[in-house]
């Protein structure tokens, strides 16, 4: 540690791949990740809010297994009258539908961002801002359907246990805001792009540090459908 | 020089997968529609998810073309959210027995304590 390596610096080829390249991007007291810095600071935020999540999903699976209370059926709970007909969980499946279609046109804009090419780019993500307000809509008549219609209090539940209405309120209700910071997040950088903000340096990285931002939200969304809406 | 550490990709990839990430929405609301039941319903709500989440980290993330070392930093801290799934799924299964014992229902008590 005290004296100083004397032997040539390693010669800048392409880095090894598979396990050594672990080993050698791990253990060089030096950069470990090679990507931009911005995009490694969102993975680990990206992290963070993993663990969050996790554990909201695993709190809500601790009290929806030790209630004795019979658990509401999300199905019939979200199904929506369409011409005379109760259509169950239609409303939860187009909110799903509409969020991995914005999911679909922020992976385009990462690519036009990268092509340089500003108008396509900033079109692509306020489509993508605009499909995740419509999100953050629905799930507004989701609440108030369930608030106003049903009854459904954060510590009750006409429906039956009460603790569908907590973990229901406390988990989309935290997706719904992380869904609400995304929209304004890719609209200011839409704005940005489109104002030719980063056509100085060329430096296009922004919109793909979004995107992440962007799929990672839908993908909680693809856990909290398969396990609260679907089990 | 912004094309070094630029994920560049024919858009055709993205829609293919936007096409798939529909597919197998559809598939995990009809298991619902369909009513399955048991462990058909279990397991096929678990692969969709499963194949989905797979698709956006994979491809929409462009975690398949990052380094290894990134790629593990990211995947296995989240392994050990299974622990706690393990730890909080004996808890559970230990209060509904209580539950069932204190709140008077015999049946579900019997279910999940040993007789003495």
């Amino acid at each position: 540690m005290a004296q100083r390596n004397s032997s040539p610096p390693e010669s800048p080829l392409t880095p090894a791949a598979g396990w050594q390249g672990v080993v050698v991007d791990w253990s060089g007291d030096r950069e470990a990740f090679k990507v931009p810095w911005g995009k490694a600071m969102m993975w680990v935020f990206l992290l963070s809010d993993t663990f969050i999540f996790g554990c909201f999903l695993t709190g809500y699976m601790t009290v929806r297994m030790s209630t004795t209370v019979p658990w509401p059926n999300p199905s019939e709970v979200f199904a929506l009258t369409i011409g005379g007909t109760a259509v169950p969980l239609i409303l939860i499946a187009i909110m799903t539908f509409i969020l991995i279609s914005s999911s679909g046109t922020m992976a385009m804009a990462v690519n036009f961002a990268y092509r340089r090419d500003r108008a396509k780019c900033a079109a692509l993500m306020l489509a993508t801002a605009l499909l995740g307000a419509c999100f953050v809509g629905l799930q507004a008549f989701e609440w108030t359907h369930l608030i106003v219609e049903e009854g459904v209090r954060p510590w009750s539940n006409p429906l039956g246990a009460p603790q569908f209405g907590s973990t229901f309120f406390m988990i989309t209700g935290f997706h719904g805001l992380h869904v609400s910071a995304g929209v304004i997040y890719l609209a200011i950088v839409a704005l940005k792009v489109l104002g030719g903000r980063y056509e100085k340096s060329g430096n296009y990285q922004i919109v793909e540090i979004a995107g992440l931002y962007w799929h990672f939200v839908d993908l909680v969304w693809v856990f909290i459908f398969a396990f609260f809406y679907l089990w | 020089m912004e094309h070094a550490s630029g994920q560049q990709h024919p858009i055709g990839l993205y829609l293919k997968v936007w096409g798939l990430l529909f597919v197998l929405s559809t598939l995990s609301y009809l298991v619902d529609y369909f009513h399955l039941q048991g462990f058909l319903r279990w397991f096929l709500i678990v692969a969709f998810m499963l194949l989905k989440a797979g698709l956006i980290v994979s491809v929409f993330m462009h975690l398949r073309w990052e380094r290894l070392a990134l790629v593990y930093a990211i995947l296995i801290p989240p392994l050990c959210l299974l622990v706690l799934v393990g730890l909080m799924q004996a808890e559970a299964n230990y209060t509904f027995s209580t539950r069932g014992v204190f709140f008077g229902d015999e049946s579900a008590a019997t279910a999940h304590v040993k007789p003495k």
